[in-house]
């Protein structure tokens, strides 16, 4: 067996057999002796006021156990908001949903009160019976106008609606404007989508009166994040709250913040002394998981008369929705990310954080970071139209070169540590793209496509992505006295195979089979401390982790079987869950007899220098982050009657350094790359002047389906990084990243013949046909 | 105070057995299935009918568990994921070929996408890749992007044309 049997290899998944026949576990299939099951009952209203809700006929439903508001939560949670995940000295109001509001809703499908019953049915008819006094109020339903004087404010007893204020920059930036040979100023405006994993959210909560003990099950990429605010809540000891993880059907972000229910099922629990379930439906879904994207860019770049860029100011607003829960963080990280690939001398970016009356905005794949490539990259092809350089051409006069590496942009990421790119070869990614997409033939292709009346484009998204995010994410390696080894995580997965990956790192210091190791992760029983599975950041910590603890493990085996036969531990190797003597017959020791020695077998006393059970663990902490980056070559076909737009070829070069599992890397960018294609073209979250969601099942929501989404042609270059001991950078988000901004250039360019621009995304068939026929009119209007 | 709402004794086969339980007259048959019988392999993704993640067979036709009634599948055969293995246990040709491309990734919508290709490649074991997209079109999967599923259904046709089951 080679040293890299598994590492780099296409492995398949360890996950796969049970979730192929009905075995997994998610949340809601979790069956526990006397289970009751919760309905909320949410605010109608995007901004209301209340003063009394009347839940007598509702308690009186039979089957039903408790209509709990929130003077009826315990004691500790009164006058208590969860908790602030991420703080920040710039955030001026940090508010937090209440776990029920008390008196005041500000978005549509916020918790007033929740029913506990016998069964969903019944809890769901009783919350129709539940009465409030709801006194509307003005909203605040767009982060623009919340920021105007006279706003109505998003929470009543505010002034105003920002949340937040940032300034970021470096160089003299009015030089730079003051000499520029062009300047070109534009407006972006990517618009709020959502996550929507097919599993929604949910809470199991079991409370144990013995000890004041709670374990709870949550679909949640952190588990870490919600034992911490249940903590928080209840003021417990941390080993009184146990959450696990079960199967996890896909996160996307919005499954990484702590929300109400995970505070108010635990509370019922414990009130009943009965298992709480609750199970978010799809219409809970989408008026109560987090969202993201909103934001309005007015950015202008100074340029040289070569297409350089001297320099690049603007502001951003950022929508918050009604609350924080993670801060201000991503606005922070968009205004971090949008110098990407290029050199800029001069950069200056002032960001507001506004508070509006709808669901709260966290980070979703990307992060903040979709929209900053949006407005760099459609500003790239701003500057090809003002100085008639070809789009390639602009954006290659202005990369940071390998031979640059590492190399410092001049700005503070949001982990504090500078924004230092490690590794990477920018241009030699965008020059293998353009080849593999044909990039130099287009024009003809789309001069004789022209000519027989189909309208077809190209569009480029290059981008740089700030993955493997600290502080840390942990593992224990532990051989078993059954002779198998476990890895235990903090670390939850939601799809990405951790524990594929886990054990292709672990087997092959051990040289076992995957097939001989168990992955467990998510669980704080198991792993005292943990981050959370976002940020493109587990392969990097938690798989690190586990190569360093693999590697003290196996040490620590050899040394032990050393002692046993009195040899030299180089004397011994790993073979088939054993340690043997090289080069001999016979003398072995197998790592359940090893196991069982070092486990607290009486009368067995451990060699000197070694610890107890056959186990090491690790904690890795990346100095800082490591920047993953690509380029994506999409070309289009847009048909201009019915605004249609058909992905006829997308090309891929994706660098996240070492790759351990290229087939997983593969799926994570073509998964990507579908969300991506979402948020260019389909999904957008759509609300009336009062802050009503307008688009709330799937049939007004539009996902990708298998129609739309092309086989992504994908190209692996790998620069590893020097900041871990895999060389791993992150993969699970630069599918998504510079997907709306090659697609939507892509589309402005089949549409050319027209002389259109596009500056919002999703462009969505509607809003084609509407971009046609205002350019039509203007052209009509100019000619006499 | 309304009355308790109507239930009555269902008798219907699931993967071969048959099964009396008490349901509801307004519960789903995802529902039914799921938390009457047990079979939770089926899953709820939206129970407005578009997601298709809660497809099961019955009597041989993939529908959605969400937009059925228990109550009418009364008498009928259904076959839900946990059904679609060989009699040994092993992996169906199909279920073996997601294994092989990478079909899934968090595993959620994963059991209407095999039941939605069961019944189609067995009715159209010929089918090319815009057929299958075309037949996969009522199926979210927000993970994959499709084409991975799409490489498995071709693959698991392959294997049916050589003489095995879907």
């Amino acid at each position: 067996m080679s040293s890299t049997a598994f590492v780099g290899q296409r492995v398949k998944r360890l996950e796969d057999p049970d979730l192929l026949t009905g075995k997994g576990r998610f949340l809601d299939d979790l069956k526990l002796p006397g289970l009751l099951e919760a309905a909320f009952v949410r605010s109608p209203f995007a901004h209301a006021t209340f003063t009394r809700i009347d839940a007598e006929e509702a308690r009186a439903l039979p089957g039903v156990h408790a209509v709990l508001t929130a003077k009826d939560l315990p004691s500790e949670m009164q006058g208590r908001r969860i908790l602030l995940q991420v703080p920040h000295p710039q955030i001026t109001y940090a508010v937090t949903q209440e776990p029920l509001a008390t008196s005041e809703v500000c978005f549509v499908g916020e918790a007033v009160a929740v029913v506990i019953a016998d069964g969903r049915h019944i809890a769901e008819d009783a919350a129709e019976r539940v009465v409030v006094d709801w006194e509307p109020l003005p909203a605040a339903a767009h982060c623009e106008a919340a920021l105007k004087p006279g706003a109505p404010a998003t929470h009543a007893d505010r002034a105003d609606n920002i949340a937040g204020r940032l300034a970021l920059g470096f160089g003299d930036v009015d030089a730079v404007f003051r000499n520029a040979a062009h300047v070109v100023e534009e407006r972006y405006e990517p618009h709020r989508g959502t996550g929507h994993p097919m599993e929604c959210r949910g809470v199991v909560a079991v409370h144990d009166m013995a000890g004041d003990a709670f374990r709870i099950w949550t679909s949640t990429q952190t588990p870490h994040n919600t034992q911490r605010a249940v903590i928080d809540m209840f003021g417990l000891a941390e080993d009184r709250v146990r959450v696990i993880t079960p199967d996890v059907g896909g996160g996307f972000g919005p499954k990484n913040q702590v929300y109400p229910e995970e505070l108010v099922i635990p509370a019922a629990a414990r009130l009943l002394g009965r298992p709480v379930k609750w199970a978010e439906d799809r219409r809970e879904h989408f008026l109560t998981t987090t969202q993201e994207r909103d934001q309005i860019w007015d950015v202008a770049a100074a340029i040289d008369a070569d297409g350089r860029l001297l320099g690049v100011k603007g502001t951003l607003i950022h929508d918050a929705g009604a609350y924080l829960p993670w801060g201000i963080i991503m606005p922070y990280i968009s205004a971090t990310t949008l110098p990407g690939p290029y050199k800029l001398p001069a950069y200056r970016m002032a960001v507001t954080v506004a508070f509006t009356n709808l669901v709260p905005t966290t980070p979703l794949r990307g992060a903040g970071r979709p929209q900053a490539v949006f407005a760099m990259e459609r500003l790239m092809d701003a500057i090809s139209k003002a100085t008639g350089l070809d789009p390639a051409e602009v954006r290659r006069r202005n990369f940071i070169q390998a031979s640059e590496m590492p190399y410092d942009m001049g700005l503070t990421y949001r982990d504090g540590a500078p924004v230092m790119y490690d590794t990477g070869d920018y241009p030699e990614a965008q020059a293998q793209a353009l080849a593999k997409a044909g990039y130099d033939d287009f024009p003809a292709r789309q001069k004789a496509a022209l000519a027989e009346g189909r309208h077809i484009g190209i569009g480029i998204g290059n981008y740089v992505e700030g993955t493997g995010l600290g502080p840390f994410e942990g593992a224990t390696v532990r051989i078993l006295t059954n002779g198998r080894v476990a890895i235990y995580t903090g670390a939850a997965a939601a799809g990405q195979a951790h524990r594929t990956t886990l054990a292709q790192i672990c087997a092959d210091e051990l040289k076992v089979d995957i097939s001989d190791i168990d992955v467990v992760g998510g669980d704080t029983g198991l792993m005292p401390r943990g981050a959370g599975t976002y940020a493109s950041r587990i392969t990097v910590n938690a798989g690190s982790s586990v190569r360093t603890a693999s590697a003290e493990l196996r040490g620590k085996a050899l040394a032990l079987a050393a002692a046993k036969f009195d040899v030299k531990p180089e004397d011994l190797e790993l073979s088939h869950r054993a340690v043997r003597i090289k080069g001999e017959q016979g003398d072995s020791i197998t790592f359940a007899e090893l196991a069982r020695m070092t486990s607290g077998m009486p009368g067995y006393a451990l060699p000197k220098g070694v610890k107890p059970d056959l186990e090491a663990s690790g904690y890795f902490t990346p100095p800082q982050a490591t920047y993953s980056n690509g380029s994506h070559v999409a070309e289009v076909e847009v048909d201009p009657e019915t605004g249609r737009v058909t992905i006829l070829k997308y090309t891929v070069v994706h660098d996240c350094g070492t790759v351990i599992n290229p087939m997983l890397v593969d799926g994570q960018v073509q998964g990507g790359v579908a969300h991506g294609i979402g948020n260019a073209l389909l999904e957008r979250m759509v609300f009336d002047a009062d802050a009503n969601p307008l688009t709330t099942t799937f049939a007004d929501y539009l996902m990708p389906t298998a129609e739309i989404v092309p086989a992504c042609d994908i190209v692996h270059m790998e620069s590893p990084t020097p900041l871990n001991p895999l060389g791993a950078k992150g993969a699970g988000e630069g599918g998504t990243i510079p997907a709306p901004a090659a697609i939507v250039a892509a589309v402005e360019n089949a549409l050319s013949p027209f002389g259109l621009r596009i500056t919002d995304c999703p462009v969505t068939p509607q809003r084609i046909v509407e971009l046609i026929r205002a350019a039509e009119e203007m052209s009509e209007e100019d000619t006499p | 105070m309304p009355d308790a709402p109507p239930k009555r004794k269902i008798t219907l086969t699931v993967n071969g057995r048959e099964y009396t339980a008490e349901a509801e007259d307004r519960y789903s048959l995802a529902d039914f299935l799921r938390h009457a019988l047990g079979l939770t392999g089926t899953h709820l993704g939206c129970e407005h009918g578009v997601c298709g993640a809660c497809t099961v067979l019955v009597d041989g036709e993939a529908v959605r568990g969400c937009l059925m009634l228990a109550v009418q599948a009364e008498g009928c055969q259904v076959t839900t994921v946990e059904g679609l293995a060989n009699a040994d246990g092993s992996l169906s040709p199909l279920q073996q070929a997601f294994m092989d491309h990478h079909g899934l990734q968090c595993g959620f919508c994963t059991p209407g996408i095999l039941t939605t290709l069961t019944a189609y490649l067995r009715d159209r074991p010929n089918a090319d890749e815009a057929e299958l997209r075309e037949a996969l079109s009522g199926n979210i999967c927000r993970c994959t992007g499709y084409d991975t599923i799409v490489r498995a259904a071709l693959a698991a046709a392959g294997a049916m044309r050589e003489g095995g089951q879907p």
